[in-house]
């Protein structure tokens, strides 16, 4: 059998509507991009924990694709985690997009691919 | 953790370099483009095809050593290494060469790199569609070029100091000034102004436009690298100045990384950076002062005012003053990147700019610093300096 990779159980929660962060068995230091040790100890044992699905906006562009431009343009943002780890994600709402700005974590369908986007705190539903 | 160990003992000099021209279709091999390059290189250092045993890249460079080898026709090669990566990482390759001479590895060794980024593979124009991918952490997310990827990081670290577009503009202006007298380079006879800059298209906004991207480029560059001893004798033959290679290093702070820079700690100063310089000038026993002249790489604009801090030139938290006063341009107090660099020059992935320091140290740049004798040629992750004798 295929070695389980090291970041499918991220997607595999993404696709159950949970945002889990790899949390590591001997240290519980939790670390993103997912590795497959933990690199504070050295060990290999982990669990998927859950995330508040909290953050805050640290810096924010316009992705325009270069070789498909009829596609929308993309406001991708890197969002800071209350839990102490960093995430890139892409903004729902944004017209609202700030430093500073507080997003939560919304898990959306887009382009046929469930991810894991963010709106911003006054963003509304 | 053991003291930092001695790699370079600076008993190495650069005797060659050698280059294509830069193109935006070469409409060769890339293989007769690394070739070309390499044979100019052994020719500049006066040595024959056989005096060759050591050959070193990076792992982003496809020119395989034993086709290079049999290109050229090499009779032995004895060594060879790539450095990671490549880009902001370039300058590692003449640490590597400077460990095979120093330790009796190799005599001398050509470093090369050689591409078709603008006319076949352009690292800016992904041919992939995203849809059709397994999903992963910055690509599903829409970071799909270079230039977004960088962009992102950049952007903290340019809140931290006040820049703006417009200060990036000035900076650009800067290199394209040094560009504009460079007959080699892309942008030779075309420099720019602010409004220009200002005008040219978003790329990736709010951060990049158009003229804050390098010149993506058709092209080859190499160099030998070669024992002091054996240097400063040909150079009492020839007259010509030994470019002796006073240090060179490389450093990976965990959390850092290449392209995807967004979990290190502190993304408003370049840690990667400051271990490097730390480390040359130990190495050197130098300091930031006594530079006379620069490279640094400049993927995009931002790249340069990140190590320019990062290196010590000015003062943490002090490079958009250092800027707005014309400090890295023409008649500047601290000039880099007088080839224009990879914005202005071309973008031979960081390599074209280590040339233009050997050509400072000789007196030969286009933009010649008089009485320049020591070089800094800067990466992000690794660095190197040199001195003309
Ligand atoms: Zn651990």
């Amino acid at each position: 059998m295929q070695a389980r990779r090291d970041q499918d159980f991220f997607w595999e929660g993404i696709d159950r509507g949970e945002l889990l962060v790899q949390t590591c068995d001997a240290c519980d230091t939790i670390r993103h991009p997912p590795q497959p040790r933990c690199a504070a100890c050295g060990s290999d044992a982990w669990r998927a924990e859950p995330l508040s699905g909290e953050g805050t906006i640290l810096a924010f562009l316009e992705s325009v694709h270069p070789s498909r431009r009829d596609e929308e343009p993309r406001c991708v943002c890197l969002v800071e985690l209350p839990e102490g780890i960093r995430m890139v994600s892409s903004l729902l709402d944004p017209e609202n997009a700030a430093n500073g700005a507080a997003v939560r974590f919304e898990i959306t369908e887009y382009d046929g691919q469930k991810l894991p986007l963010v709106r911003t705190a006054g963003g509304g539903q | 953790m053991s003291a930092l160990t001695k790699i370079a003992e600076g008993q190495t000099a650069i005797t060659g370099i050698g280059q294509t021209a830069y193109t935006k279709e070469s409409g060769r091999t890339v293989m007769s483009l690394c070739a070309e390059a390499s044979m100019k290189a052994i020719e500049d250092a006066g040595l024959e095809r056989g005096d060759i045993d050591g050959l070193i890249s990076f792992t982003m460079d496809t020119n395989s050593d034993h086709d290079l080898q049999s290109a050229i026709g090499l009779p032995l090669v004895r060594w060879t290494a790539k450095a990671p990566f490549g880009g902001e990482g370039a300058y590692a390759t003449f640490q590597l060469a400077a460990a095979a001479i120093e330790s009796g590895q190799a005599s001398n060794v050509l470093i090369f790199r050689a591409f078709n980024e603008r006319s076949e593979a352009r690292f800016g124009q992904p041919n992939f569609n995203p849809k059709a991918m397994p999903r992963d952490y910055h690509r599903s997310l829409g970071l799909v070029t270079p230039g977004q990827v960088y962009a992102m990081w950049h952007k903290p670290f340019l809140d931290a100091r006040g820049m703006t577009s417009e200060d990036l503009g000035l900076l650009v202006v800067q290199m394209r000034a040094w560009a504009a007298n460079n007959p080699d380079a892309w942008f030779y006879g075309r420099p720019i102004t602010l409004e220009d800059h200002q005008r040219s298209r978003w790329i990736v906004k709010p951060v990049l436009r158009l003229y804050d991207f390098c010149q993506e480029t058709d092209g080859g560059v190499a160099f030998v690298v070669s024992r002091l001893d054996q240097a400063r004798a040909q150079g009492q033959n020839s007259g010509r100045p030994v470019v002796r290679v006073l240090g060179a290093q490389q450093a990976w702070p965990l959390g850092e990384s290449m392209m995807y820079n967004y979990y290190k700690p502190n993304l408003t100063y370049a840690e990667d950076t400051e271990v490097v310089a730390k480390a040359l000038w130990e190495q050197t026993g130098l300091s930031p002062a006594e530079i006379d002249v620069s490279t640094i790489y400049d993927n995009f604009s931002p790249s340069i005012p990140i190590s320019y801090e990062g290196y010590g030139l000015c003062k943490r938290g002090e490079v958009r003053d250092a800027i707005r006063a014309g400090e890295l341009g023409p008649g500047g107090s601290t000039p880099v990147n007088t080839n224009g660099g990879l914005i202005g020059e071309a973008y031979l992935h960081g390599l074209n700019n280590a040339a233009e320091c050997v050509r400072q140290m000789r007196g030969t740049s286009a933009n010649q610093i008089e009485d320049a004798k020591i070089a800094l040629c800067a990466g992000r992750q690794c660095g190197m300096v040199l001195a003309r004798e």
